[in-house]
């Protein structure tokens, strides 16, 4: 396969947008391009995450609509859907292709509209994701199935569910502080000095899951421009190169051997790092997909970087912060930034790249800049898993 | 000639499926938790799939669980998604049964006393739960109820 490299980031402000669906994604997609300097006949396909349009605003096949919006012509434009991975998938995709050799440009990215559907409706479209024939009748929410995780880490790491609770805590102080930074995030400049009990104490959504466990529903788009590595130096000095990715599928709860452990976390996070030919003590900085706490422990164990039921005493500690050993969510993560499902996966990559360059906000900046940076994006309840390393240099 | 009988092509029509999703939920209506048994390996596949659950074997025959298990694990849902709202508080669990699959369902307790101390304790099979459903169901659907005998 040819390497590929990523030339030009979008995104758009993170939060209610008043916008469409279709202006949020070409705005990003316009910004992208700017970015990069490219013209819009330049792009030879377009790929776009999508999880929930239809009932949003009555849209499907949104990816057509996002091409004609731009007046990118015939071109195959292509919705990719895996929940809140979505765009994650349809940037592995758009790379694959370029990778192929099929097209030298592409436009990757994701859009979503969540928040005018309201906490109840956007609940039940999100419950969506989780398997409709047995979990459907029970009434499981997303809150509920990573409750259900937080409840077996306390069992499987014999640490009391009130020490649990305190270290996921931690996950959101740091998130929140890191988001109040960040000018594109939902919150910034909001719950910035957020406090442990501050979490603890909040509503209970899904026992033990409290209100400042989750993150938000939110409105957002983000776009990168993919192009093949031999053409990215005519576009700029920076390119970020896709050194390795991964994806992988999981199944109803039922099914899994461990919901601390989901296999396919750890099996796309290990065809990421086999085709990188690099592994956790490489990488520079991690965004993970922290839509709940809990999960953002159980990913940085999946993904090899603290052994089994060491993250939350390592988030507690510091360690992934700047200066520890690995900072994680710099951006302010699903928890901080906002979560618009369908864009997540490109929201992280572009927060990488950000990194890379030097461009994240003071603060949040990690100084000297990321070498090698990891995305890590969950859809449903642990069915689509994407893994992404990026890099500054080829291998 | 080319061409295949159409006779022969409606023959052809086949299900793979030795026991539907509808049966399973029949069968947690009438008590009783339905499975599959591996002729290959022996192990249980429960809820039914066309494969087996454990080594894909395409040898099954149906079978009835006994119902009984551990609960492995459970939440308390206070905030709901729409349709569900009559129901709050209630709690999704998480049972792995005594032949060895894990099943999801509802746990008959008093929402306000279940705490960590639950998890590991003997439940069995109770009853049923019915969803009314919505546009988006397919229909109302139906899954098990266990509470705790120990
Ligand atoms: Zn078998």
């Amino acid at each position: 396969m040819r390497d590929v490299a990523i030339i030009g980031i979008g995104h758009t402000k993170f939060g209610r947008a008043t916008k469409m669906s279709h202006e949020l994604f070409s705005d990003a997609t316009l910004q992208a391009m700017d970015d990069a300097g490219v013209e819009l006949k330049e792009i030879e396909a377009l790929f776009q995450g999508a999880a929930l349009p239809g009932f949003e605003e009555g849209q499907v096949m949104p990816a057509a609509f996002s091409a004609a919006d731009l007046n990118l012509g015939p071109i195959p434009a292509t919705r990719c859907e895996g929940a809140c991975a979505s765009a994650s998938v349809a940037i592995r995709d758009g790379a694959m292709w370029v990778g192929a050799g099929e097209y030298d440009m592409v436009i990757a990215g994701g859009v979503e509209k969540a928040l005018m559907m309201g906490t109840s409706f956007a609940s039940r479209t999100f419950a969506m994701a989780c398997h409709a024939p047995t979990e459907g009748p029970v009434g499981l929410t997303f809150p509920g199935v990573f409750a259900m995780a937080a409840r077996l880490y306390s069992i499987n790491y014999d640490m009391p569910l009130d020490t649990v609770r305190e270290k996921m805590a931690s996950v959101s102080v740091k998130n929140h502080r890191h988001g109040a930074l960040n000018p594109l995030a939902q919150f910034y400049k909001k719950l910035g000095d957020l406090k442990v009990e501050d979490v603890i104490n909040s509503k209970f959504v899904a026992d033990p899951i409290t209100l400042l466990d989750c993150c938000p529903f939110s409105d957002g788009a983000s776009a990168l421009v993919l192009c093949s590595a031999e053409e990215a130096r005519k576009y700029t000095d920076e390119p970020i190169y896709i050194l390795g990715m991964g994806q992988g599928s999981g199944g109803p709860l039922s099914k899994m051997a461990d919901l601390t452990k989901p296999v396919s976390r750890i099996s796309s996070a290990k065809m990421a790092f086999k085709q990188a030919g690099l592994s956790p003590e490489d990488i520079d900085m991690l965004e993970v997909h922290d839509c709940f706490t809990i999960a953002e422990l159980i990913a940085l164990e999946c993904m090899g970087f603290f052994d089994w039921g060491e993250a939350a005493d390592a988030t507690a500690d510091g360690q992934t912060e700047i200066g520890g050993e690995i900072p994680v969510n710099m951006s302010g993560g699903l928890i901080g930034k906002g979560h618009p499902i369908g864009a997540t996966g490109a929201s992280q990559v572009y927060w990488v790249v950000k990194q890379m360059r030097g461009e994240a906000p003071r603060g949040n900046q990690i100084d000297p800049v990321p070498e090698y940076g990891m995305t890590d994006t969950l859809g449903g309840d642990f069915g689509t898993l994407c893994h992404f390393i990026l890099g500054r240099s080829k291998k | 000639m080319v061409g295949k009988e159409r006779e022969e092509m409606e023959k052809e029509l086949k299900g793979y499926t030795v026991l539907t999703h509808a049966e399973y939920e029949e069968g947690i209506k009438e008590g009783k938790l339905l499975g599959l048994r591996c002729a290959s390996c022996k192990k249980i596949t429960c809820h039914p799939m066309p494969v087996c659950q454990w080594c894909s074997g395409r040898s099954l025959e149906r079978t009835e669980l006994s119902g009984e298990g551990e609960l492995m694990t459970f939440t308390i849902i206070r905030v709901p998604a729409e349709g569900f709202e009559d129901d709050v508080p209630y709690i999704p669990c998480l049972v792995k049964t005594k032949e060895g699959p894990c099943v999801v369902g509802r746990l008959d307790y008093d929402a306000e006393r279940a705490s960590q101390v639950l998890i590991s304790k003997q439940v069995k099979l109770s009853g049923a739960y019915t969803h009314k459903g919505d546009k988006f169901s397919g229909g109302t659907h139906t899954c098990p109820v266990f509470e705790v005998i120990g």
